[in-house]
């Protein structure tokens, strides 16, 4: 049995930051499906969020009010106000590090504007922010290498659980199919988002919901699953995204007609509009057959920029829609449509990272988790840009620190190494003996296709209730279907099934939480309840497993300076 | 319907690789990866390759088509497509293979180990950033968009007979800390860099700039650091001293002396390595290959002498 202080799964923002903290005393191991440089961090482009003031003078008090007005107010309040006061520190360290960052003319790191935030507050590194971080900090983890054991390659199936302590988790080298046993005194997940679950989507095919799944699958809840970001401009059938960052510099979004419709939906904030409010204007002009040639797609305008400014502050993605469209950014407009890129709900923790079970704050001992992954929630009910990396790398940090206090000087749990092995060896027999008809490929495409069109942007109970029945429909002939790869080594076939049984199950989570929410608020947009509902519904919720299926609860939002008013921008 | 060559390999089942043929329509618009996951998705899901971002920035999905690597998923896979409509997929080169188009990437990533690659700096860090001015911020720019996809490693030609070569790479991450304003070990970097294996091996064939899909073009990134370690004085190598010797050699006649060159670029007091260059002479003499003892300028050697002073000035 392979044994460390402490286990981290995931190696992006958050696991990383989390590493460099826990390895100042303890024995770290960190484990990736892939490896640490290819995480989704890095796909990141606009910049990470700090009231650091380098351009405009700004505070983390208008921070804090940006962040919970572009939430909804469902962002628990003290977790953002300590969030928000330790950006500038935490942007501050990473450049201590070496993470490159572009330059003020006098030297001070570049700050741009974002969409929700009122002072421009995005610290960027050209367009590739997520990027540079990354690396910065897999360079301190290679610095460290001594007390950070890295593993790349392996898969994390299932926690290794006793009572209300989590003693492991059971893994799998993709590289030779060997199942192991990692025991360490407390375990942290960083393990990102799913967005792999809608049809069009920014995230990385690793972003697969096997974190929050697994945490699921031991008993924990799941908080506020319902609310998923969409993001103004993915570019359009692919879905990759493109920053931002190209409104933040000015750039303008056309309809059909050649119009700036935001005009009509945020006069004040006009292209810079949260992401919720830029995507449903978005879909709402593609719906009333404002889309470029009546298609699913409007015009991001970035031409007015000059090819001067494009080349400096936006290389990266410029490059990007030329290989994936053909298309230069200097020349002409590109088409784009809101594509699945966040989500602000996960595992439920304390302000500490800690692992909690219920809205009375009961811990799952030794059990952490930080980054998309989590929610804290500072996000609430949309999260606005920059506010991600901050969000992975402030609570990475704090997740580090929490476990450090946890795991030190306490001893190992009890682990029944041969039994937990079994488990998940039983998982992959069951895989490997179907002999059904069925196509996972078929199965997957289906459930993207249902979730981006009755679970999406615009989402009302028909579309819902048929949504879940179309998922359970699918989970059950999850079960008939076979595999062709029969093999141990690096076999991606069998990954890619586990996988889709993990989406599967979150796909049910968020579309039966999003039926429940019978208000709309932030990325959650019901057409049958359009109007947010703060007497029944100015609370987070909490997905339970049960033998009866899924049961919703709740758990109080956290206010302490803003009281709830309305959205307008 | 184009032709998808794919060498297969897994070990479990055969030793040797073979190539495998699938048909398959290219989709409007699909990437490359599209076409490999079209591939296993319908058609044989045991085929394995690595891949996650889809939008060439993680670095996953590099393998060689056509015998050039690249990013499968940066690439329209109509335009890979050969006159007999084929493409034809491999794992990339340099590193062993696993299965199908997984290759092993722990050499790649012991040499990116073996740079030092972070930032060593100079003094306590003040509370706030340190300053950095746009322009020191440019030097380090084109390298910190590396994304560690190997396609440089994989076609690197000097690679190909030399394990000990660090390799493109880590050598254009290398220069993001040579050139890093922030960074205070430039002496010890360049001079470790001019070891055996590191920049003084590259053969400038430039086929890492080629193959490399961002702007980080590990060769041109190898020429700062050469010029950085001239700089620092950094001459007591072959390498080093093989550069200043051509240089001067142009600068004396205008063009080069091959009788000099390599005594000068072994070192004039270096008796083994002098003594190491006589059999090769004595081939060159057999096969009446040796230059002319006596060694003639140009005629027009005084504009080229014009030229090094004005860019010396």
């Amino acid at each position: 049995m392979i044994q460390h202080d402490v286990v981290i799964v995931g190696a992006g923002l958050a696991g990383m930051r989390c590493a460099l903290e826990a390895c100042k005393e303890l024995d770290v191991a960190v484990l990736t499906k892939v490896y640490p440089s290819r995480s989704h961090s890095g796909a990141a482009q606009g910049g990470i969020a700090a009231s650091l003031g380098n351009s405009e003078p700004d505070s983390w008090e208008e921070h804090m009010f940006d962040t919970v007005k572009g939430g909804d107010f469902l962002n628990d309040q003290d977790a953002v106000e300590e969030y928000v006061k330790a950006a500038p520190r935490i942007i501050y360290e990473l450049e201590h590090m070496g993470c490159v960052f572009s330059r003020t003319p006098e030297g001070k790191i570049a700050q741009r504007s974002f969409g929700g935030h009122s002072k421009p507050r995005a610290c960027f590194s050209a367009d590739r922010t997520g990027h540079a971080i990354l690396h910065a900090l897999h360079e301190q983890l290679m610095k460290n290498s001594r007390s950070v054991k890295i593993y790349n390659e392996w898969y994390m199936h299932s926690l290794v659980i006793d009572g209300d302590q989590c003693n492991g988790v059971i893994v799998s080298n993709i590289q030779t199919g060997e199942v192991e046993v990692i025991r360490a005194k407390a375990v942290v997940f960083c393990t990102g988002g799913y967005g792999r679950v809608f049809k069009i989507t920014s995230n990385a095919f690793a972003s697969t919901a096997d974190g929050v799944m697994a945490a699921f699958e031991v008993g924990i809840p799941l908080e506020d699953p319902e609310f998923v970001q969409f993001h103004p401009s993915g570019l359009y059938r692919q879905g990759i995204l493109f920053s931002e960052a190209a409104r933040g510099e000015g750039a303008y979004l056309l309809n059909d007609k050649g119009e700036r419709f935001m005009e009509t939906y945020a006069p004040s904030r006009m292209e810079l509009a949260p992401r919720d409010i830029v995507a449903r204007a978005e879909q709402s002009e593609m719906d009333a057959g404002r889309g470029i040639n009546g298609e699913d797609c409007i015009h991001l305008d970035l031409r007015h920029l000059g090819e001067a400014r494009i080349m400096e502050r936006l290389p990266q993605i410029r490059q990007l829609a030329i290989d994936f469209l053909g298309i230069d950014c200097v020349t002409d407009p590109l088409p784009i449509q809101p594509t699945a890129h966040y989500s602000m709900g996960g595992i439920p923790v304390d302000n500490n990272c800690h692992v909690i079970l219920d809205s009375e704050g009961t811990k799952m001992h030794g059990f952490f988790a930080a980054g998309e992954c989590a929610c804290v929630s500072v996000h609430g009910g949309n999260r606005l840009g920059t506010n991600s990396l901050l969000d992975a790398v402030v609570f990475g940090e704090r997740a580090g620190k929490s476990v450090l206090e946890y795991a030190r000087g306490r001893d190992f749990g009890n682990v029944n190494e041969g039994q937990e092995k079994a488990r998940v060896l039983e998982k992959f027999e069951d895989i490997f003996q179907r002999e059904g008809s069925e196509s996972y490929n078929q199965i997957r495409d289906e459930m993207k296709e249902i979730m981006m069109s009755h679970c999406g942007v615009f989402r009302d109970e028909q579309r819902l209730k048929t949504c879940i029945e179309t998922l359970k429909g699918l989970q059950e002939r999850f079960k008939k279907g076979k595999v062709t790869d029969k093999g141990k080594l690096f076999n991606t076939e069998i990954y890619e099934i586990m996988e889709l049984g993990n989406m599967l199950g979150m796909a049910v989570i968020i579309a039966t939480a999003a039926l429940e929410r019978r208000e709309s608020r932030g990325g959650h947009y019901r057409t049958d309840f359009p109007k947010r509902d703060d007497k029944k519904f100015l609370y987070h919720s909490m997905v339970y497993d049960s033998p009866d299926g899924l049961v919703i609860k709740t758990k109080p939002v956290v206010i302490t300076k803003y009281q709830p008013a309305e959205r307008t921008y | 319907m184009a032709t998808f060559r794919i060498k297969r390999f897994n070990p479990e089942k055969q030793p040797e690789p073979y190539f495998e043929e699938f048909q398959l329509d290219i989709p409007d618009g699909a990437t490359l990866l599209d076409c490999m996951n079209q591939i296993k998705w319908t058609l044989d899901g045991s085929l394995s390759y690595r891949m996650s971002c889809r939008s060439a920035i993680c670095g996953s999905c590099a393998v060689k088509s056509n015998g050039h690597a690249l990013l499968a998923c940066q690439r329209q896979a109509e335009h890979l497509v050969d006159n007999n409509d084929t493409i034809t997929l491999e794992p990339l080169g340099n590193m062993k293979p696993v299965k199908d188009l997984v290759v092993d990437f722990t050499p790649f990533w012991d040499k990116v180990n073996k740079i030092k690659p972070y930032l060593e700096p100079k003094e306590e860090p003040p509370v706030k950033e340190r300053r950095q001015s746009q322009e020191e911020f440019l030097v380090i720019d084109d390298a910190s968009t590396c994304i560690m996809c190997g396609a440089c490693y994989s076609d690197c030609n000097t690679l190909e007979v030399d394990d000990n070569f660090l390799g493109p790479a880590a050598l254009a991450k290398a220069q993001r800390f040579v050139g890093d304003s922030r960074d205070s070990k430039t002496l010890q970097r360049v001079q470790d860099l001019s070891e055996p294996g590191g920049i003084w091996d590259c053969t400038h064939c430039a086929e890492c700039v080629e193959r490399c899909p961002k702007p980080a073009r590990p060769f041109d990134r190898i020429k700062e650091i050469m010029t950085v370690a001239l700089e620092e004085g950094v001459h007591n190598n072959n390498g080093a001293r093989h550069a200043l010797s051509f240089t001067n050699s142009v600068k004396r006649s205008g063009n080069l002396n091959e009788n000099r060159i390599p005594v000068e670029s072994m070192g004039i007091f270096n008796i083994p390595g002098l003594l190491s260059l006589i059999p090769v002479g004595l081939r060159m003499l057999l096969k009446g290959k040796v230059p002319p003892i006596l060694h003639h300028s140009i005629e027009e050697v005084r504009d080229v002498k014009r030229i090094f002073k004005e860019l010396d000035q």
